[in-house]
This record gives C-alpha cells, sequence and structure tokens, in this order.
C-alpha cells in the first residue's frame, strides 16, 4: 500500500494573459484559471502507482478558496482526497515560505500514516521556478528525484523507487530510496480525462480546508514576513527595437534579405 | 549572524564527465562585474572527480580563486552530496552571493541549497546588477509568463542566490594565461549518507542540446499550418547549417516534439539568426528568443507582434518567401 501526496497549483492560463499597451500593468480579469499542466501528469503518476500497487493520493493545495477548483479536478481524476491549505497569513509567501507550508501540511498528514512518495509537476507555468519541489524534499527530508519521465520500478519491499530522469543532452535512470519526492515532466504519461460519474462525485466531495491555526507553522516563517524574497518594482518587459519591413513582393522581399544576411557577414564563419 | 559577515560572489562551476557546462563561464561573465561593483573577490565553486582541470578555465573566464572539491563520491552529480559539500562550503566560507545555471542539474541543486540555508532564491534572472547603497543584489526576471519584468531584492538572508539560464549572458572573452587562486577543500563523504545511485546515463544528441547552442534557428508556428509544412523550414535550415524550432502551439498540435521549443516553457536560445516564420510573436515566446543577433520575421499579418522585435520584416505567405530564401541562399552560398 502506497501513502502518495500530490501538490497540485491553480494557475492562470498563461496563454491568456495579456498586458494594457497604454498602462503596461497586467489585464488578468476574465483570465481562466487552470491546474498547472505539470501537477495534471504528477497526479497521473500517482493514480497510476496506486491502481497497480493499492494505496491512497491525497492533493494538497495552497492558494486562494477558489483553488478548491483545482483539487475537485485531482478527486476527478482518481485523488481519494483533497486538502486545501487557505489562510490570509500564507498569502505573499515565496518558494521557500510556501514549501515551508507544504511541508508542515504533510508533516500533519505523516502523523496519521507516514508518506512513500510526494509529486509536483516540474514546475508551474506561472511562476516558472521549479524551487518549490525540490524545497518541499528539504523540507520533507525525502530523497530528491527531479524531471522524471518514466518510473520503472516502486518496490516496496526493498523501499526503493526507480526512474528515469531528463537532463540536457542525457538521460539517467537512477534508484532512489523512499520515502522519496517526484518532479514530473509531460512525457511520463497522459493525464486522463475524468468520466462524467468521477465528475459530479468530486463536485460533491467534502475538501478538507486548513488554515494557519490547523498546522504547526511558525508565524515568522509564513507569508510575506517568512519570505527572504521580496518584489522591489515590476515593469513592462524592453522592447526590442523594431527594425525594418522588406518591402516588394514576396520574391523581392526574400531576395532583399538575402542580400542583406550576406552583406552583413553574419553568415560567414 | 550578520549578513555583514558575507562577502564574495561565487559561481557554481557546472560540468558533466569534465566538461564545463558553458553557462558557467557566462556566469562568470556576470559575477565579474557584480564582485567588480562589491569590491570583493569573484570565485568559482568546482565539485567533480578529476576536474582540477576546470580551474585554470574558470581564471581564463574571469575567477579570481576557485574552490575545488574533488571525490569519486561527486561523479556523476548527485543531489544529495552536492548539496552536503556547498552547503558547508558556504557556511565556512561565507559568500554575499551565490549564482547558479538554470540547467535541469542547475535548478535541482540551487533549490536544495537555498532552502536547506533557509535563503532567498530567484529563478531564471534576466539582469543582474548591485544597489550601489544597500550593496543588494537585484535579480531581474519575467513573471506572469514573461508579460511583466519583476526586480526581486533578497533583503537580510545571505547568501543571495539566483539561477540565469543558458545564452541569456553573453560569453565573457577567454583570457589565456589568467592565473588565480586555487582552494583545495576536503569534505568527507559516505555513500551510506546518499540516497540514490546513478544506474545509467544515456547520452542523448536530441535537438534541445543542438537548440541551444545553434548558430542558426529556423523556427515555426501555429500559421505554418501541418507537420508536412515544417518540412520547408528544415530545407532552409539546411542550407544554412541551423536547426528548425517552434512555438508552443506547434508542440501542443504534435507537429514537432517538445525539444524544439522556444520560449518561456522551451528553450531560451541566442543564436545569430533566427528566423520567426508564421509566428505571430507572443510574449511567452519573445522571451526565449528576443537576444538573437539578427531576428528575421515572415508573417502574412503586418499586424503581427514579432515584427515589432524583428531586425529584418516580410509580409507575405511564408509558401512564397521561403522557397526564394532556400533557391537563393543556396546559390550564393553555393550549396
Amino acid at each position: 500500500m502506497l501513502e502518495m501526496v500530490v501538490c497540485v497549483k491553480q494557475v492562470p492560463d498563461a496563454t491568456e494573459v495579456r498586458i494594457d499597451p497604454q498602462t503596461g500593468s497586467l489585464i488578468r480579469a476574465g483570465v481562466p484559471s487552470i491546474m498547472n499542466p505539470f501537477d495534471a501528469h504528477a497526479l497521473e503518476a500517482a493514480v497510476q502507482l496506486k491502481e497497480q500497487l493499492g494505496g491512497r493520493v491525497t492533493a494538497i493545495s495552497m492558494g486562494p478558496p477558489q483553488a478548491e477548483a483545482v483539487l475537485r479536478k485531482a478527486l476527478s481524476m482518481g485523488a481519494d482526497r483533497a486538502i486545501l491549505l487557505t489562510d490570509r497569513a500564507f498569502a505573499g509567501s515565496d518558494t521557500l515560505a510556501t514549501s515551508y507550508i507544504l511541508g508542515q501540511a504533510i508533516k500533519k498528514l505523516q502523523q496519521e500514516r507516514p508518506v512513500d512518495l510526494v509529486f509536483c509537476g516540474k514546475h508551474a507555468i506561472d511562476g516558472d521556478t521549479a524551487q518549490v519541489g525540490p524545497g518541499l524534499a528539504v523540507r520533507l527530508n525525502f530523497t530528491q528525484l527531479t524531471y522524471i519521465i518514466k518510473i520503472e520500478e516502486v518496490n516496496l519491499q526493498e523501499r526503493s523507487i526507480q526512474v528515469h530522469r531528463k537532463l540536457e543532452g542525457r538521460r539517467e535512470v537512477v534508484r532512489g530510496r523512499l520515502p522519496a519526492l517526484l518532479t514530473v515532466e509531460r512525457e511520463l504519461n497522459e493525464p486522463r480525462y475524468a468520466s462524467l460519474p468521477a465528475l459530479i462525485q468530486a463536485m460533491k466531495a467534502p475538501i478538507t480546508v486548513w488554515g494557519k491555526d490547523d498546522l504547526e507553522v511558525d508565524p515568522s516563517r509564513i507569508g510575506l514576513k517568512g519570505s527572504p524574497t521580496s518584489v522591489r518594482r515590476m515593469f513592462a518587459p524592453p522592447q526590442r527595437e523594431g527594425g525594418e519591413i522588406l518591402p516588394g513582393s514576396p520574391r523581392e522581399a526574400a531576395l532583399a534579405l538575402v542580400k542583406k544576411l550576406v552583406e552583413s557577414n553574419i553568415l560567414s564563419g | 549572524m550578520g549578513k555583514e559577515e558575507y562577502r564574495d560572489v561565487w559561481i557554481f562551476i557546472e560540468q558533466h564527465k569534465g566538461e564545463a557546462a558553458p553557462v558557467s563561464w557566462e556566469l562568470l561573465g556576470v559575477g565579474r562585474r557584480l564582485a567588480d561593483d562589491l569590491e570583493v573577490e569573484l570565485a568559482g565553486v568546482l565539485l567533480g572527480h578529476n576536474v582540477s582541470h576546470l580551474v585554470k578555465e574558470a581564471w581564463a573566464y574571469g575567477a579570481d580563486k576557485v574552490y575545488l572539491v574533488e571525490n569519486p563520491l561527486l561523479e556523476p552529480y548527485r543531489t544529495d552530496p552536492y548539496n552536503k559539500v556547498i552547503v558547508e562550503l558556504v557556511r565556512q566560507y561565507k559568500p554575499e552571493i551565490l549564482l547558479l545555471g538554470a540547467t535541469s542539474l542547475g535548478r535541482d541543486l540551487a533549490s536544495a541549497i537555498a532552502t536547506t540555508l533557509e535563503t532567498g532564491l530567484t529563478a531564471d534572472c534576466t539582469v543582474l546588477s548591485i544597489d550601489k547603497e544597500t550593496r543588494c543584489l537585484e535579480q531581474t526576471r519575467p513573471a506572469f509568463g514573461g508579460n511583466v519584468m519583476a526586480t526581486i531584492l533578497c533583503k537580510e538572508s545571505r547568501p543571495q542566490m539566483a539561477t540565469v539560464r543558458p545564452r541569456v549572458m553573453p560569453m565573457p572573452p577567454r583570457q589565456e594565461g589568467r592565473q588565480g587562486e586555487l582552494v583545495r577543500v576536503d569534505i568527507p563523504l559516505r555513500e551510506e549518507e546518499i540516497r540514490t545511485q546513478v544506474i545509467q546515463i544515456i547520452e542523448e544528441k536530441t535537438a534541445a542540446v543542438h537548440l541551444d547552442k545553434a548558430e542558426i534557428i529556423v523556427a515555426g508556428g501555429r500559421g505554418i499550418g501541418s507537420k508536412e509544412n515544417f518540412a520547408l523550414l528544415e530545407e532552409l535550415a539546411q542550407v544554412l547549417g541551423g536547426s528548425i524550432a517552434c512555438s508552443r502551439p506547434v508542440v501542443e498540435a504534435g507537429w514537432l516534439p517538445p525539444e524544439y521549443q522556444v520560449g518561456q516553457t522551451g528553450t531560451t536560445v541566442r543564436p545569430k539568426i533566427f528566423f520567426a516564420i508564421a509566428i505571430s510573436g507572443a510574449i511567452q515566446f519573445l522571451v526565449g528568443m528576443q537576444t538573437s543577433d539578427v531576428i528575421v520575421a515572415i508573417n502574412r499579418d503586418p499586424e503581427a507582434p514579432i515584427f515589432k522585435v524583428a531586425t529584418y520584416g516580410i509580409v507575405g505567405d511564408f509558401r512564397e518567401v521561403v522557397p526564394v530564401l532556400i533557391e537563393e541562399f543556396r546559390r550564393v552560398l553555393k550549396k
């Protein structure tokens, strides 16, 4: 029996976020929220292991109350229960404070039953830092296994897991001790679509909500106060200077382009 | 302990089988400027087994000092021993800044170190500078999918840690024969304390490797229309000795595998020439290629944002433009 936790994050659908050209500010109104795509692969991995070896999958998310939506999605995809970590005191947490809060929540779960595996997406598409997963592994003192594209074996007798990791220009086959934390790549699996009955059930399922008073958290280590990094300022990205549009028919423009590139010597050497 | 006790700028020298990741040298270039602004030393941190040949390389790229930790257990890379060694080095020598490449290895390690040390870490910085008054590192990175830039500070915790993607910073000039100091440190490691074993390493000649090293990139977007139409782009890439690439919708459509994707969620590239063909130029895409030397945009829509960053733009259908480019380049390059 495997005890597994999957961390899921609600993110704005990045393809829909726009910047106001006049004010340079973000237009977030009406931008739909989705489950971070990599987290769907993380959840699928846990559910598949449960189907093979038996066990339980707990989905956990930290965010505003509306992040409940991604937990319902997790339930519809096969998670057995869902926990929402939400509190005004958590707001403004950077990755260090976030991994601390998630870590304290998972430690609370561990009092009930020890956790064998924690899954995270390789990164969230909004922050794009890839820091919370490894940070959480340190918090929990779990074996850290990042960028997973294949889970070859989970051996409960030996308390080990064998995985394939994707790095630049190479893959690694790694064997690690349990308990372990995995951050997963898209290539790992194809997340399932929830069936209609599962969707209906997920809509009705209870979701556990924990705030700061439900966890053993040091108030100086959460939220803005617990975050060593702070944003000094935000600004519109610097625009690269636009160049020239080559005039004429497509053929004329193409010939002009070749001439310019050849003359600039950029193609030599 | 006060932050004033922390001095010097450290760069993690990433290596695999004795070969350094070029981003390490790019970071020494940035680090040199930061160290000069702070009037402190620039040090490389080099871990591995039989890697001392990289010490003089680090000096040549600007390091005043190299901390070298050699141990058979440090090859190949594993999170546990690397984290342990660097955390101990930081505790002993107290750098104020520690930079790592935002490679898979660098990200895996950076977050483990920062969490163990309980300090701040900023991912994927595109600009790093020093606030002269406070001596703080100003870490600027794209946020919200690249729609805005955010400047982040780590005011109190030390070291201030940041990662930078390969090819975002220019490669500094190599100064042959430049000398520095070597500090060999022995940190005892035991296999039993390391929770992973690398069973096998499979080297792959994937497009990604090729992509971030390619000098010429021919990239196509959703407007290419089909997998088959990429043959035309491949032909152009071939004539120019370049590589093909694409934007995110192409990967989502399954026309090309993810290794070919340029942009915020793909690879950051900095080629001599970047052809953006039938790519509208969403900001998430632009952040991955806008430091290219020359950008050529080919698009039917004269209003496409890509033209705002393009060095040269051609308004037209790629099916009419690209064949002319292939034919003409072939003629002038005599291929």
